[in-house]
């Protein structure tokens, strides 16, 4: 971690480390400058009126409530797809592993339009459900469908190594000290798991907010129920209101970066529990 | 491929050794919408054999499609289109607003510069189920109506002020009653598409409600691609006479020496050969004789114009979909008390 204080083997410090430097500002440091200049034409009076109207308030909460659940659905599963990839042999394991990264490689409007088709109320799962009176394609519940599809890798990727490289030895150990089954999961291996947990739970979450391709075409896009942030943001620059626009990114930018700084703090937590506990 | 490349490279050769030399090659960029993809390919091709026999030159006609606000926003931020074709001239009127054409470009071509037009009809299921005949029954009880959010569809803007002014039209009409009968009609929207093309997929393809506000020549489109037999056309008493406007993009023809071109092709989309394409791709032609030929296509309706009713695009806009406008007062999840 400490990069400076360690011996450096290799050199060329300063030369990566400029790059390094170079490439971040020029790919992320710049559009997020660029869009909080865009977005300072709005004004602070005009922020708090974008801010109070009930439909940006809406769609704020659908967008990260939304994706706050697809993330946590998705650390559920994804923790339980990683552990059976990595704990068990099985015929069909290696097709079901490479099948995990689907969802990113996907162009998400295909990804959209395919739980669509299946969940509408005339696709094959929407009509099973729609007999018991539940509703899919076109309520919250298809954003929320959308977002644990486009979320899922994330989960089961940073999982998967961490189960790899983890020794069994210490649950047979925890085992033969006695240990319940129960206590061995709770104090012995999910502590390691939970950073890497953390870690995949935010970047889920983090791609759920800004998600937008797949989502229109499932969640449809009903002001104050279905609606999305990015939606609206894309109304707004179709009245050609840059500012406007720039300005609802620039708020979801902010909450975003107040709940991944939590998961990290939250991050830091866990590992020093992980360490602290015997 | 390669081999293509080569062969073609060598008849280009002889053709200039040949000292045949003076044909230009001209490059022109149309940036338009999306359901006229189909119908540029053909018109495209027509003008540049055209141009190629009276000049000599060598024209191709690249083209641009997407939504028309995303198109009008490209042109805004720098895509080098040299004419512009999309859904409503409130998009081209952003780009004169941005000083990129002229601000009477409207003025500057026969016909509020639309050389073809079209209408908003209705679009049902085979044998019209729940008997949809004008835009009353629309708002009955059990009525679905599929239409894209006016706030992001350039089509769903002709389709609300298709319904705003058939109200306003009908004998007692007024802008109170034009507003509930609009109110009314959207209680009667499940899904709000993005854009036109979705909004066709939600209801063809997803079964989703009983009709589908379109444009003629989107429903038309539908019917020959999805067969006949699952889909009638009904066209109201009366709806809006949608104009699609072109325009030459003044500032970037200035910069490339294209403006002769460019003018010449939207002129050559008014003639009666162009007339013709059009009306094979289901827009209304509007030269006369052109409309007689179809005319068995296009059934005769009473239209109203944006001008006629609004005054023109830009106060249409800023009156019923602009943020906090009337589309927002009284669309779904519209707040009551506001």
């Amino acid at each position: 971690m400490a990069l400076s204080k360690r011996r450096r083997v290799l050199p060329g410090f300063g030369l990566s480390v400029g790059y390094t430097l170079a490439f971040l500002g020029l790919i992320v440091l710049l559009p997020l400058a660029a869009l909080a200049w865009k977005a300072s034409g709005i004004g602070v009076a005009g922020l708090l009126h974008l801010l109070a109207a009930p439909r940006t308030q809406a769609a704020l909460k659908l967008s990260f409530g939304g994706a706050l659940a697809a993330s946590l659905i998705n650390a559920l599963f994804g923790l339980l797809v990683a552990w059976v990839l990595v704990r068990y042999r099985f015929p069909g394991r290696r097709l079901l592993d490479a099948l995990v990264d689907l969802p990113f490689a996907l162009p998400t409007a295909v990804a959209g339009i395919a739980l669509t088709a299946l969940y509408a109320p005339n696709g094959w799962l929407g009509h099973a459900f729609d007999a018991f009176g539940v509703r899919i394609a076109y309520t919250q519940l298809g954003v929320g469908i959308a977002m644990v599809f486009v979320g899922f890798p994330f989960v089961v990727r940073t999982l998967q190594p961490v189960l790899e490289s983890m020794d069994r030895d210490v649950e047979e150990a925890a085992e033969s000290l006695g240990a319940r089954r129960s206590q061995t999961f709770t104090r012995v291996i999910l502590p390691v798991l939970v950073p890497a947990l953390l870690t995949g739970f935010a970047l889920a979450l983090a791609r759920a907010v800004g998600e937008y391709g797949s989502v229109i075409f499932i969640a449809g896009n009903m002001p104050m129920r279905t609606e999305i942030a990015p939606l609206l943001i894309v109304q707004k620059l179709e009245q050609f209101d840059y500012a406007g626009a720039a300005a609802l990114g620039v708020v979801m930018l902010g909450f975003s970066f107040v709940m991944l700084v939590a998961l990290s703090l939250l991050q830091r937590w866990s590992r020093r529990w992980a360490e602290a506990l015997p | 491929m390669k081999k293509k490349t080569i062969l073609f490279l060598l008849a280009l050769l002889t053709l200039f050794a040949a000292g045949n030399a003076s044909a230009k090659n001209i490059t022109l960029l149309n940036v338009s919408y999306d359901p006229t993809r189909e119908l540029y390919q053909d018109l495209n091709r027509s003008f540049a054999a055209q141009w190629k026999a009276q000049h000599g030159d060598n024209v191709v006609i690249r083209m641009s499609h997407g939504g028309s606000g995303t198109q009008a926003r490209s042109v805004a931020d720098g895509l080098p289109a040299d004419v512009v074709t999309l859904a409503l001239a409130y998009d081209i009127d952003a780009l004169a607003d941005r000083g990129l054409l002229a601000r009477n470009w409207q003025q500057r071509l026969p016909d509020n510069a639309s050389p073809y037009t079209s209408t908003i009809v209705f679009l049902v299921r085979k044998g019209n189920p729940k008997h949809i005949k004008d835009w009353p029954d629309l708002i009955k009880p059990g009525v679905q109506v599929i239409t894209p959010n006016p706030k992001t569809s350039g089509g769903a803007r002709w389709n609300f002020l298709a319904a705003w002014g058939y109200a306003l039209k009908q004998p007692g009409g007024s802008e109170a009653k034009a507003r509930a009968f609009v109110h009314a009609l959207f209680q009667h929207v499940p899904v709000l598409d993005t854009g036109a093309r979705g909004a066709t997929n939600t209801f063809v393809q997803r079964g989703m409600g009983d009709v589908l506000l379109a444009w003629e020549n989107e429903a038309f489109l539908a019917q020959r691609e999805l067969g006949k037999d699952r889909f009638d056309i009904v066209v109201p008493s009366m709806t809006i006479l949608a104009e699609p406007p072109v325009a030459v993009v003044d500032a970037n023809v200035a910069k490339d020496g294209n403006r002769a071109v460019a003018e010449a092709y939207l002129k050559f989309l008014y003639t009666p050969q162009a007339q013709d394409i059009e009306a094979r791709h289901f827009y209304r032609p509007r030269l006369a004789a052109v409309a007689q030929k179809y005319a068995t296509q296009f059934p005769a309706v009473k239209t109203f114009t944006i001008a006629q009713l609004f005054g023109d695009w830009r106060k249409a806009q800023a009156k019923f979909f602009a943020d906090g406008g009337v589309f927002d007062q009284i669309g779904p999840g519209s707040q009551p008390d506001r």
